[in-house]
């Protein structure tokens, strides 16, 4: 870390959450503010606002997140809290990110149920819901050029890419199989062309 | 979303349960690439689920905030209330509706935050070491391959019902590429889709 010489006297250590309770609130008024992904906000909030982060441990914790299983965002959650106030501060934090917008959406659905005879709002659905199948097809197609500097190779990448589309999407093939044996192979292979 | 009624014995409720904690060991990269797999179970599989009740999910979860693995929870939601009887038969359904959120929402979490508890600081430490760099990378064009999928398969669950199929696949399609080039806000797009099946034209 590099203190700034700045006119604050003491050496101020980096921010970080005072209790549980303050990553609870925090995370929950992260999530709340996080329509159509969190992702983008928790970039913000914990980097560039409250600095809880920085740029460099924001993008390991990420990589992390991202290959264990479950949702990112609250598996990210997780290792914050965990990292401050170990198991009591994982439970906050994902408390945080859960339960207040659990009741938002379960008072929309309900509101949704109500209205559900009507043609505007099942119409209003079907289009939200056509536009957010686009939405998660772009966030892969978005992510295909990442694989250019992948050891396998950009072509071996995208028969990747086109095998696991085809069962799931195609063969409609039950999605552990296809992480079983595709991403069995794939890692197996990318085991053996990083060979240091 | 007009309900069905479906009847649930105790051991569908647990094999529901046990379908989603195995999920949540496929959820890499997210709750959202299983998605294909809950379609598969919950509507082909079991007709727990309509294919409408399905997609609106998922799409009540991506319109409302949080983190979108809460559509989960609306599923499970709505697999109690069918097994209730439907929203409007009084608080039994609202107590099997809230059984199935916990099923699912429980059963979607718990092995998953365990794991990643577990491994995240051993994951840290031990970075560099080639058993994770492959597992890393390697899992990367699976996830690009699970995405697009994903996205697939629920444009493609719109398609119940007489509306006319082409709009919707353009209504995707054109969603699909805006997302891709452009960075505006995802609450547009999802305005602009809710607008254009207000006034009927998906």
């Amino acid at each position: 870390m590099h203190p700034s010489p700045s006119d604050a006297a003491a050496p101020s250590a980096p921010p970080q959450p005072k209790s549980p309770r303050d990553l609870f609130v925090s995370f929950t008024w992260l999530a709340l503010q996080g329509f159509g992904g969190v992702l983008a906000i928790v970039q913000r909030e914990m980097v560039e606002k409250k600095r809880w982060l920085t740029p460099e441990q924001f993008l390991e914790d990420w990589a992390v997140a991202q290959v264990m299983p479950g949702p990112n965002v609250v598996n990210l959650a997780l290792m914050i809290g965990d990292r401050y106030f170990g198991l009591r501060g994982a439970i906050a934090a994902v408390a945080g990110m859960l339960a207040i917008p659990l009741v938002v959406i379960l008072m929309l659905a309900v509101l949704y149920a109500h209205y559900a005879g009507n043609p505007q709002v099942a119409g209003a659905l079907r289009g939200m819901g056509a536009v957010s199948g686009g939405l998660i097809a772009a966030t892969g197609i978005k992510l295909i050029p990442q694989l250019r500097k992948h050891p396998l190779g950009f072509a071996a990448c995208l028969v990747f890419v086109a095998l696991v589309f085809g069962a799931i999407a195609v063969l409609k093939i039950p999605l552990g199989w296809v992480l079983l044996a595709v991403g069995g192979v794939a890692c197996a292979w990318t085991w053996r062309r990083i060979a240091p | 979303m007009s309900h069905i009624t479906i009847v649930m014995q105790w051991h569908d409720w647990l094999a529901l349960f046990g379908q989603y904690l195995l999920l949540s060991l496929l959820s890499i990269s997210g709750a959202i690439t299983t998605v294909p797999d809950m379609h598969r179970y919950l509507v082909a599989q079991h007709g727990w689920l309509t294919d409408a009740q399905f997609s609106s999910s998922v799409a009540i979860a991506q319109a409302a905030p949080g983190p979108n693995v809460l559509f989960v929870a609306l599923m499970g939601w709505n697999v109690g209330l069918n097994a209730g009887g439907g929203i409007g038969a009084g608080p039994s359904a609202w107590m099997l509706g809230f059984l199935g959120l916990m099923v699912t929402m429980v059963g979607i979490m718990l092995p998953s935050t365990t794991l990643t508890y577990l491994a995240t600081r051993w994951g840290h430490r031990n970075r560099d070491k080639r058993g994770v760099r492959a597992f890393k990378q390697g899992m990367a064009p699976v996830v690009v391959g699970l995405l697009i999928a994903t996205g697939w398969v629920l444009a493609a669950g719109n398609h119940s019902g007489d509306a006319p199929a082409w709009h919707l696949w353009l209504l995707s399609a054109a969603a699909t590429l805006v997302v891709w080039r452009t960075r505006i806000h995802l609450l547009w797009l999802l305005g602009a889709g809710a607008l254009l099946g207000a006034i009927g034209f998906v």
